[in-house]
């Protein structure tokens, strides 16, 4: 990134050129930024008028109980000229995986940020933040709920990354043994943008940035505060494979006559018609292919609690045993409340033991 | 594993498979006709519609290749074509690393990216000014004259 860039006070479009990147090199990143967002070519001459003043906003990005996928997923994405001019019309003011700085001249640096930018500045989170006890992650000694709840304060809005921190995700997977929760289970006066995936596909978390940065505001939720550009319809509704699901054409097996033909991957356990994603039509590896053309159903990864949902490799018409509505059940029947919420918790924790599966070569087979 | 010992895939491609290919050139034929009658331009967006392995391929294959051929490099390459319908173009814009970043039918007479833009003019005018001003391009003109003779 060069000084010209780095100035705050330059519109992106002047930035740019001041790198020498031509007009006609802009409106080309403007027609992939805009069948990127999923938005009408018309919106090309928009996409380029409002990018062209952009002004850079400051971004914190925070990083919790998370695996770096999600990060990893962004930065070593195939558009990379795309992401990177994404990144260079944003000052990336804190991500403790990639800056050089660590301890307490890191922490010092975001501090710097939030004051200068204060209300302004876009909070990014990945990972999900631990409750049971604030030393299961701490970043220079502050715990992650501290860290939260102080950085959110002078944000202008929170987009979340992954669905640890959309949802829970996976520490947040039955029994729970850190009492991981979502951001949005903490902070309820800020808008959050709720960007799931286990990664997110890198183009949607750029995507969402670049939304913010064209029009200057939050892009269009679903009732999971997921940017309906990306989340609003189903994989099932998107994938290729759909008419074999209605000819009633299904692999059986991973080896069949129909896994080989390309027919639905239904009863192989695939959760397209209950997950909301843009795999289908966004796909990986730079458009390459996506899990299902890959002959694998989708896992649901962008859903709510979707690591307990009964199994990979179940069809999600076969019932699961719903363990939430049993104590549910319990307590209504008249149980007193403490007692009920500590038998509730230890019920959860014995029966998501015992209900743990472990996927086998066996099983696979089946 | 030998390789007669993989399981041997057949992944059925055809119109048949996602019913998109038809509807897509349909599509082409409705805003080239009101390209003809109202001068109004369109652009469909490959990579936003639900195609198959090979169906992509269907479509450029069915739409050919016609009398004009531009490459561009601008933030890495990218081609243009007319296809063998007059009015009906193909961009795809690759990155540097040569991944596909966006695939587009464009219905029109010109696509707009082709054209020089007024930004690029404009600091191109100042330029050979500036370069004509200090002399850097009449001194290489001369240079080169001297070398060819």
């Amino acid at each position: 990134m060069t000084n010209d860039l780095s100035r705050k006070d330059k519109t992106l479009g002047e930035a740019l050129r001041s790198q020498g990147i031509s007009r006609r090199s802009f409106l080309k990143f403007c027609a992939a930024t805009a069948s990127m967002m999923a938005l009408p070519p018309s919106m090309i001459p928009t996409i380029a008028n409002a990018l062209e003043k952009a002004r850079r906003p400051s971004v914190i990005w925070l990083s919790f109980q998370e695996c770096t996928g999600c990060t990893e997923s962004l930065t070593r994405a195939h558009t990379a000229t795309i992401e990177s001019l994404i990144f260079d019309s944003i000052s990336l003011d804190y991500h403790h995986t990639l800056q050089a700085a660590s301890g307490h001249a890191a922490e010092a640096a975001r501090e710097a940020a939030m004051e200068e930018n204060d209300g302004k500045y876009l909070l990014v989170v990945d990972g999900s933040i631990p409750l049971g006890n604030p030393g299961y992650s701490t970043i220079a000694g502050i715990s992650n709920y501290d860290m939260l709840i102080d950085t959110a304060k002078g944000a202008a809005a929170i987009i979340t990354v992954g669905t640890c921190a959309a949802f829970g995700g996976i520490p947040h997977a039955r029994p729970n043994p850190t009492g991981a929760v979502s951001v949005s289970d903490i902070i309820k006066d800020k808008p959050i943008i709720n960007v799931p995936g286990c990664p997110p596909i890198p183009v949607v978390i750029t995507g969402v940035l670049t939304h913010f940065l064209t029009f200057g505001a939050i892009p269009e939720l679903d009732h999971l505060g997921r940017p309906k550009t990306f989340y609003g319809q189903s994989i099932h509704d998107r994938c290729y494979r759909r008419p074999f699901y209605d000819k009633g054409l299904f692999a059986e097996t991973f080896d069949d006559e129909g896994a080989k033909a390309g027919w639905c991957l239904y009863k192989l356990g695939c959760k397209g018609p209950t997950t909301y994603n843009a795999c289908a039509t966004t796909k990986w590896n730079g458009g390459v292919s996506f899990p299902i053309e890959a002959g694998h159903p989708c896992l649901g990864c962008s859903e709510p609690d979707f690591w307990d949902g009964g199994g990979f490799y179940k069809a999600i018409s076969i019932p699961t045993e719903n363990i939430t509505k049993t104590t549910i059940y319990a307590a209504a029947a008249g149980v007193a409340a403490g007692v009920a919420i500590g038998a509730t918790g230890r019920m959860k924790k014995a029966s998501a033991n015992k209900s743990h599966q472990k996927v086998t070569i066996d099983d696979l087979k089946k | 594993m030998s390789e007669a010992s993989l399981p041997q895939f057949n992944i059925q491609i055809g119109n048949d498979l996602t019913w998109n290919v038809q509807p897509i050139l349909h599509e082409i034929r409705h805003a080239l006709r009101k390209l003809l009658e109202t001068g109004e331009s369109s652009i469909i967006d490959l990579r936003s519609i639900p195609l198959a392995p090979g169906e992509e391929e269907t479509i450029i294959d069915t739409l050919g290749c016609g009398e004009v051929h531009a490459k561009l490099n601008a933030l890495g390459p990218s081609e243009i074509y007319e296809t063998r319908f007059a009015g009906v173009w193909l961009t795809t814009h690759f990155n540097e690393e040569s991944s596909v970043i966006g695939r587009f039918i464009e219905i029109t007479r010109f696509p707009e990216i082709l054209k020089s833009q007024h930004e690029d003019m404009t600091i191109s005018l100042d330029q050979l000014e500036q370069e004509l001003e200090h002399g850097s391009l009449s001194d290489q003109t001369e240079t080169d004259a001297e070398t060819n003779t």
